[in-house]
């Protein structure tokens, strides 16, 4: 068996790493969607494919991506990030951005466009104006929350190439499912992924209900 | 009398091959301007225009002999009212003090003007209801107290009637005229029913594609159409009325 506090360390951790990736793709994914949304300027729409295209980025891609940047001899390696619970937020958050982005955009440009007509002539800024359309968008903008976190917290290739898989350190409960599969411990598997599959349900309930208490 | 807004050569696009072109339009202090036209003429284009919310490509708008400078503070000298009621969603309450928020004003004025305003439009006892939760006729209202509440020192409203059935329709104008005249607010009405256009106007503007064709008193635009296009489309409008009349 796994000892019992091990267990709840990686699971922490998975919970830590995946939560800050999710917010950071927030902080960053929601100004750029909207950007994208309401902007007008040339190559929105090319931008706009490109981030759609982003959506179904295979997570093994962005971890070689990102392992080559954090590498040692890489541009990055001067940091010494690589194999740490850091460089699997930073893969992470590249996952889940343009997740976020673009079903934020998406969110945004499925409102009336009249809205914002009538919301400028009741005199709203710029930025009053983007906080009302925010909040008329609150249900698919945490839907697009709930997706970025999904794709975060069930990826296993990036964690793993970046991470490294240490136990104790860079250990999440993907990869460490993976390696019990490969020593055959079937058990200790299932009952991680029971772990996954009750946390991924527990973040979910939890943004539902904020998602359907703004419901009115 | 005294004029508010000049509108002189503006051009507003609304599409690749539409723009409202208009050589000179004047709003005096205190009237009541019914913009008056068939679909598609481009009242709307031309109210988005005055607002500064659709882009003018050219022309010049001056408010109180004062060219504008800048958008969002000429914006807050407006109130809005579009076709459609257009309410966020929250509360009624919320909806009305909307434009009193983006002003920044005190607290305490902000609760006073939107009390003040919802139970002058009748809705009051609508206050704390979620705004998606109203019929067309109380959708309309609050969106009638929401631009009231601001003050504006022009009110531009598109449609403000139109979809309501007739005896909803006939105690809102009623209201609303009554409003107008209390407060002397200047307006500027886009409708297509001849009633409204009778009971409402001070003077009226007559658009056929994209232009400004003739603006005058209702008896005079009527007894004296300035071409032949002007005097079909009132003929026309006359027969309607008096097909849904009769
Ligand atoms: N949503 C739109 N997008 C692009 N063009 C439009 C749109 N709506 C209307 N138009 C164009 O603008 C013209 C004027 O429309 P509008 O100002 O709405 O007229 P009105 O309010 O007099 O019915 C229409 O004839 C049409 O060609
Ligand atoms: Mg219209």
């Amino acid at each position: 068996m796994i000892p019992e506090a091990e267990i709840w360390q990686i699971t922490a951790l998975s919970l830590r790493i995946s939560l800050t990736a999710t917010g950071l793709s927030l902080f960053l994914g929601l100004p750029l969607g909207t950007w994208l949304a309401l902007g007008r300027f040339r190559g929105q729409t090319f931008l706009l494919s490109l981030i759609n295209t982003g959506m179904g980025l295979p997570p093994v891609v962005v971890g070689l991506v990102v392992a080559m940047l954090l590498w040692r001899s890489g541009p990055l390696g001067g940091l010494n990030l690589i194999y740490t619970p850091t460089a699997i937020v930073i893969a992470q958050t590249l996952i889940a951005l343009p997740v976020v982005t673009g079903l934020t955009a998406s969110a945004l440009q499925q409102l009336d466009v009249r809205l914002q007509w009538q919301l400028a002539g009741l005199g709203a800024s710029r930025v009053q104006m983007v906080l009302v359309l925010w909040r008329e968008a609150r249900l698919p903008i945490l839907a697009a929350l709930m997706a970025g976190f999904g794709a975060v917290i069930s990826e296993v290739g990036a964690s793993m190439m970046v991470g490294g898989n240490i136990k104790g350190q860079t250990r999440v409960l993907t990869t460490a499912i993976v390696l019990e599969t490969s020593r055959g411990a079937f058990d200790r598997a299932l009952a991680l992924g029971a772990l996954l599959l009750g946390l991924t349900f527990l973040v979910n309930w939890g943004l539902t209900l904020l998602q359907q208490r703004g419901r009115r | 009398m005294k004029p508010l807004l000049e509108v002189h050569r503006l051009c507003v696009p609304r599409n690749a091959h539409f723009a409202v072109q208009v050589e000179r339009l004047t709003v005096y202090a205190g009237e009541t301007l019914v913009l008056i036209g068939p679909n598609g003429a481009g009242k709307t284009t031309l109210l988005l225009g005055l607002a500064r919310i659709l882009k003018a490509t050219q022309g010049s708008l001056r408010l109180n002999g004062e060219e504008i400078r800048d958008d969002l503070t000429y914006r807050r000298h407006l109130g809005l009212v579009l076709q459609d009621a257009l309410l966020v969603s929250t509360t009624v309450w919320n909806n009305v003090a909307l434009g009193l928020r983006f002003r920044g004003l005190p607290a305490a004025e902000i609760r006073q003007r939107t009390r003040r305003w919802l139970e002058r439009l009748g809705v009051a006892h609508l206050a704390g209801r979620p705004a998606t939760q109203l019929s067309g006729g109380e959708a309309r209202r609050v969106s009638l107290a929401r631009a009231l509440a601001l003050e504006p020192t022009l009110l531009l409203l598109d449609e403000p009637f139109a979809g309501l059935d007739a005896p909803t329709r006939e105690r809102l104008r009623e209201d609303f005229h009554a409003i107008l005249s209390e407060t002397r607010t200047t307006a500027i009405l886009v409708t297509h029913e001849l009633e409204e256009a009778c009971t409402l106007a001070t003077r009226v503007a007559v658009m056929l594609a994209g232009r400004v064709v003739q603006v005058g008193p209702v008896q005079e635009v009527f007894a004296r159409p300035v071409n032949a296009a002007v005097g079909a489309y009132l003929r026309r409008l006359g027969a309607e009325e008096r097909a849904a009349y009769s």
